[in-house]
């Protein structure tokens, strides 16, 4: 048995049990770029408290993950789900697909679209369809509205999560609840409110919890379209911890930082453990030779 | 006699009206994604565009990055091997570890188990992004730091979770009866499983393999973080130093070159479209 789970266990354990321990041991420190152990106790902690951006950061980070969240992750994935479900499945696996495609490209190469989508002169998608709906002149969307693209090139991609896990639970719904409800002559609306959406009130919950976390740990398109600009007005938490560590080279304090981020995981995922149904995905195995 | 009983124009038609409705909300939403992968496409075949999305001209000017490489720049080839070099492994190494793992979860009774199967599904609901300051030092002190070799044992290693808890749904789905049968005819644990067991998972390892495939291919952050020296770029770092650089003045090489890197994705995209929807949505963040 051992000879089974030794490659996996090895690798996990450097690569993701040390560094979560040694994550907690560096946010001691006043680590720099020549590496030295030079504990400072609390002093970090204390610094992020006084640190000026923190509150810039904190009101960013809400306000992306907020609006995300609700817009796109939650509200545009359950739209897409109760849609796609209600047209033919071949015309609603279409869309579905399709929405699939942001999260399978490249990051680097998903943050040019959205780069080229609100390029700043008439060239872009944004500002062409300004100009061809309503004749008003191109603007420059990176210095006006820049959390806008932030929260629109994520969405993007974060939507389709919880299309998914929408779509497998409307399918499961029993047909005969959806006939009664259209027999009675319920409109679609009617049958959604009061048959569809109670049934996968479970799934909206999870979804919630999972993509709230996803969304504070996130900086990746950030990085690549905004990279927290301009004037940190898109630096975010995750994306500060970055830059603190990997640009100011302050490893100690980048290691406080990352240490919010590790506790809301523990947290989350405790939470996951005791909500969501955990005793039914380990039911154990049936026979038992040698172990 | 019967009381005539009309419909009006709206009950008779009321489904199909809904369904049209739901449609046309569902290209406008969908538009964004069509029309940017479009644009995608035609702007790095076309000398212009009108109107941002419109070809005016083919041509093949924009793909010049294959055979001259830009200046500044290390060669296109050496770039795309590395990233090659850089899927491959981790997915060979991905998928070594999660077809013994997932079996060991899936069929194996022991005392850790139901720990080790919480451990799993924490560290994949856990934010390794978190990690990325200790990573490094620990990377640093083995020396693997601006190397390919220190990229792909992170990247696998951290996927691991994911690709075992894909393994073991496809192991679960075996009979127990097959495994008795080989046991019964005098194959020990280890035979059964390389002779009997493993044949009837392929479709699990060419799920496994395939997405880990992608990951290693798409990899930016840890490559970005990571790897110093433009020797060792892959081409999520290459498209990204050229967004940096010619930003909002040669879109023609900007959308050539990222085409050329989202080929695999799209061949992928293309063909196997049906997995998708279903597996890959327990594999990735954002």
């Amino acid at each position: 048995m051992l000879f089974f789970l030794l490659p996996s266990v090895i690798l996990v354990t450097i690569f993701f049990a040390l560094p979560v321990v040694l994550t907690g041991v560096l946010s001691f420190t006043g680590m720099d770029y020549s590496f030295k152990w030079n504990f400072v106790g609390i002093q970090n902690y204390i610094d992020m408290i006084g640190d000026f951006m923190i509150s810039t950061v904190v009101k960013n980070t809400f306000v992306y993950v907020f609006f995300t969240l609700l817009i796109f992750n939650l509200g545009t994935a359950l739209l897409l789900a109760l849609f796609t479900t209600t047209v033919s499945d071949r015309i609603g696996g279409f869309f579905r697909t399709i929405w699939m495609l942001p999260r399978l490209t490249p990051s680097v190469v998903y943050g040019l679209l959205w780069i080229w989508a609100f390029d700043p002169t008439d060239y872009g998608l944004v500002n062409i369809a300004r100009k061809l709906l309503f004749g008003l002149p191109p603007q420059n969307w990176l210095q006006s509205d820049p959390m806008l693209i932030i929260v629109v090139a994520n969405g993007f991609v974060g939507a389709s999560f919880g299309m998914i896990l929408f779509t497998s639970a409307i399918k499961s719904i029993p047909k005969d609840y959806l006939y009664a409800a259209r027999v009675d002559g319920g409109s679609w609306f009617f049958t959604v409110r009061k048959v569809i959406l109670p049934m996968i009130k479970w799934q909206i919950l999870f979804v919630t919890a999972y993509q709230t976390l996803s969304l504070l740990t996130s900086f990746e398109y950030i990085y690549i379209i905004t990279d927290g600009g301009p004037a940190f007005s898109t630096e975010v938490w995750a994306l500060y911890t970055y830059h603190s560590a990997f640009q100011d080279f302050r490893f100690g304090y980048g290691a406080a930082l990352s240490m919010v981020l590790v506790g809301i995981g523990v947290v989350s995922a405790l939470l996951y453990l005791k909500f969501f149904r955990f005793r039914e995905m380990i039911k154990e195995p049936r026979i038992e030779v040698d172990s | 006699m019967m009381k005539e009983y009309r419909l009006t124009f709206w009950q008779m038609k009321k489904e199909k009206i809904t369904k049209a409705v739901i449609i046309s909300i569902l290209i406008v939403i969908t538009l964004p994604i069509m029309l940017t992968y479009a644009w995608l496409i035609l702007a790095s075949f076309s000398t212009d565009m009108k109107y941002g999305i419109i070809p005016v001209k083919f041509t093949l000017h924009n793909w010049r990055f294959l055979w001259k490489s830009i200046e500044g720049y290390p060669p296109i080839w050496r770039v795309f091997f590395n990233t090659l070099v850089l899927a491959l492994s981790v997915m060979g190494l991905e998928v070594f570890a999660t077809i013994l793992g997932g079996y060991a979860l899936s069929r194996f009774k022991f005392r850790l188990r139901e720990t080790l199967l919480k451990t799993v599904l924490v560290i994949h609901a856990f934010p390794s992004i978190s990690l990325l300051v200790a990573i490094y030092y620990i990377l640093k002190i083995t020396g693997l730091i601006d190397t390919l070799t220190g990229v792909i044992l992170l990247k696998a290693s951290l996927e691991i979770p994911w690709g075992i808890w894909i393994m073991k749904g496809f192991y679960d789905q075996i009979p127990w009866e097959v495994e008795f049968a080989g046991l019964v005819d005098g194959y020990s644990r280890i035979q059964v499983w390389w002779k009997v067991i493993l044949p009837l998972v392929k479709p699990g390892i060419a799920v496994a393999g395939i997405f880990s495939f992608l990951s290693g291919w798409s990899e930016f952050v840890f490559i970005n973080t990571f790897i110093l020296s433009q020797n060792t770029w892959t081409l999520s770092t290459y498209v990204k130093a050229i967004i940096g650089d010619f930003r909002f003045v040669d879109y023609g090489l900007l959308t050539s070159v990222s085409l050329f890197y989202i080929i695999p994705t799209i061949v992928f995209f293309v063909f196997a479209n049906k997995y998708l929807l279903r597996v890959n949505i327990t594999g990735t963040k954002g």
